[in-house]
């Protein structure tokens, strides 16, 4: 995974709320049997109206994202994450996740940053009014700093710690093999299983 | 202090617990399909890594599958090479899968119970967020995106963050007409699609108790469309009458050994829940959804909603948002909402009582002109029982399709799909925007409100058939 520590860069305002991952990536994409080539995918929807945000030439080359609350609602599809990696986008703003899209954004680097809507107003505000006004994502401080506006954010210290040094779960998991092997040895002979009768 | 269902069922699971670390949680039945496994598998091949435990792990194919002429190629190319890399992907690594063709394909939350791999007090996981359908059978069960996948492969364990309890008490009765659908989308209306978040959700009062297990399914199945990470309901008698007999259900010792450990499985008298919601049964009515996102719904006897009723801005903005999407004006009435679809099917409302359900309505009478209804059973075997009892003949003298095991329209990765502008009263779970096709318009109701709106052509429960009278005898 790529790691995470603090990134600068201009911003997109997606002023939408219940964003939902069939959207973000439409179904379609999904026969794709790779993790890149999703960027002209995301919003594709949307993106065919001219005067959606991400069209307008000046927001051209932003790489945050700020949304609206609940963004990433529905589909698990980690599809999204890739689209949004893909495009550009290093890190989303919001006032609230849906839960697996929050854990899938995680896994592959791309930060997603729960900020009050109050919060989320002022750099909409911002961004609006001036499309090259920068915000800085810093992971480290756990702070988003941008004119005017100086706001801590929450991320517990383990998956602080995993984007800061950009690990691999599966290997950290795997270093606890005894613990896993240790359980297997005591589950219940009458558990499922798939093997075929 | 004592403990709730879900917190019992994790517990039982911690492989290892550590300050400043989420729990690591082990997974007792791994589901596989063709969309979100092909790069797990590619990163275990990438890291030389093979899959732990196949005895845990089954695969089949759904979402991409036509539901039609399934014994020629499939004709979509893209959709042919990620159905050939399952198999391939399956072969390989020594996975079980049922393909296409197989007596045992079909949806994979609808595989999974049928063949009694689902069980109580088990953790159940699947590239796919409904996943938590599982939860009907007192599992915990969550829907995980790819690198998680690829995660349980290797280790058939999870790293998972700390949940918080909710539960929603459903007392009372419902009443004639009212199902488990109009339940759980009565539900999401009530806490919003973001009010489930961070929650495990435990469905529990009489009305769920009194539920089938098929029904139960049906209300765990959508907790994921009000933001919550899985839902839950007790295992009782219903559960265990439902599992015994079942291919892969405990049997003999096992069997005693089992039920006495799934009755352990409630929520004990002093457990807290972090927030309870109470619904009464008797005051539900049949529901249908007006906007682009499950939780816009309103009781079908009630007219589109006017955005300026909104108090929060977002939700006000959202309503503006869907009803222009929708093609629908405020204070129109949902009865007079004319639709070109039907859908029946689903992960959802694809299983036979479903199918039942719809039959019923539809018996004797005629799909309405200009009205496509589609009946996609959510098995193969759900397809064979439905055959045997005759609902495939009821459908199609309605003038209703009958078509092959899939997860088709729900959300049309296959070619059922609805073309721009198109109106569906479907089943299944989601009314986000070009779900079912790009620019289509999906109204979510009940099998019954689907099959009385194919009658009539437009929103319409069963108790609106009674001025359509059902021809003598069919």
């Amino acid at each position: 995974m790529e790691a995470f520590t603090t990134h600068t860069g201009r911003a997109v305002p997606l002023r939408r709320s219940n964003v939902d991952t069939d959207q973000i990536i439409p179904a379609h994409w999904l026969k794709k049997v790779t993790r890149n080539g999703f960027e002209d995918g995301l919003f594709e929807a949307w993106r065919k109206d001219a005067s959606f945000v991400l069209n307008a030439p000046e927001r051209k080359g932003a790489t945050v994202l700020v949304a609206g609350p609940d963004f990433g609602t529905g589909s698990s599809r980690e599809h999204a994450v890739w689209a949004l990696q893909n495009y550009g986008f290093k890190t989303v703003i919001s006032s609230r996740f849906a839960d697996i899209f929050r854990g899938n954004s995680l896994k592959n680097g791309l930060l997603t940053v729960v900020l009050p809507q109050e919060t989320v107003e002022q750099l909409w505000k911002l961004v609006e009014a001036d499309p090259a006004a920068e915000i800085t994502v810093d992971l480290v401080a756990r702070e988003v700093r941008a004119e005017g506006v100086t706001a801590p954010f929450e991320l517990d210290d383990n998956a602080r710690w995993r984007l800061l040094e950009g690990l691999d779960d599966i290997s950290l998991t795997l270093g606890n093999e005894a613990d896993i092997a240790a359980y297997e040895a005591h589950r219940p002979s009458w558990k499922p299983s798939t093997v075929q009768l | 202090m004592g403990r709730t269902l879900a917190e019992k069922v994790w517990d039982d699971h911690v492989v290892r617990r550590a300050e400043g670390e989420p729990d690591l949680l082990f997974i007792d039945l791994h589901l596989l399909h063709e969309v979100t496994s092909p790069q797990a598998f590619d990163g275990l091949r990438m890291n030389g890594r093979t899959v732990r435990r196949t005895d845990l792990t089954i695969a089949t194919e759904d979402h991409n599958t036509p539901t039609l002429d399934i014994d020629k190629p499939i004709a979509d190319p893209v959709s042919r090479t990620q159905l050939e890399t399952l198999r391939k992907n399956c072969a390989e690594f020594g996975v079980r899968l049922h393909p296409l063709g197989d007596v045992e394909q079909g949806v994979v939350h609808v595989v999974g119970p049928q063949l009694g791999l689902t069980q109580p007090g088990t953790t159940v996981v699947c590239g796919d967020s409904h996943t938590s359908t599982h939860g009907a059978f007192g599992a915990l069960a969550f829907g995980i995106g790819t690198s998680q996948v690829e995660h349980v492969l290797a280790t058939q364990t999870l790293p998972m963050a700390p949940f918080r309890t909710m539960a929603v008490t459903v007392d009372g009765e419902l009443p004639d007409g009212v199902t488990a659908k109009d339940l759980i989308l009565a539900v999401i209306a009530r806490i919003g699609t973001g009010g489930g978040q961070g929650y495990v959700i435990e469905y529990r009062g009489s009305a769920i108790e009194k539920l089938s297990m098929e029904a139960r399914m049906t209300v765990c199945n959508m907790s994921i469309e009000a933001g919550a990470r899985a839902g839950m309901i007790a295992p009782d008698q219903t559960t265990f009458d439902y599992l015994q007999g079942r291919v892969h259900a405990p049997k003999g010792e096992d069997w005693e050994a089992a039920v006495a450990y799934w009755k352990t499985l409630r929520t004990d008298e002093d457990a807290a829940f972090d927030h309870e919601v109470v619904i009464d049964a008797s005051a539900l009515t049949p529901f249908v959804t007006w906007g682009t996102n499950p939780g816009q719904g309103a009781p079908l006897s009630a007219s589109v909603p006017d955005p300026a009723s909104f108090a929060d801005p977002s939700d006000r903005l959202a309503a503006e948002n869907a009803l222009t999407y929708m093609g629908l004006t405020a204070g129109q009435p949902l009865r007079e909402v004319a639709v070109d679809t039907v859908f029946v099917g689903s992960c959802t409302n694809g299983r036979i009582e479903d199918l039942r359900a719809a039959a019923s309505v539809v018996q004797g009478r005629k799909v309405a002109d200009g009205v496509r209804m589609l009946v996609v059973p959510g098995s193969v075997r759900v397809a064979l029982q439905a055959v045997e009892e005759g609902l495939d003949k009821v459908f199609t003298e309605a003038g209703a399709e009958w078509r092959h095991a899939g997860c088709s329209m729900c959300l049309g990765m296959n070619p059922d799909q609805l073309a721009p502008g198109e109106r569906s009263a479907s089943t299944s779970n989601r009314n986000f925007e070009g779900r079912q096709g790009k620019g289509g318009r999906t109204h979510l109701v009940s099998p019954q409100v689907a099959a009385a709106t194919a009658v009539v052509g437009r929103l319409a429960s069963p108790a609106d058939l009674s001025d359509v009278p059902a021809p003598a005898e069919v």
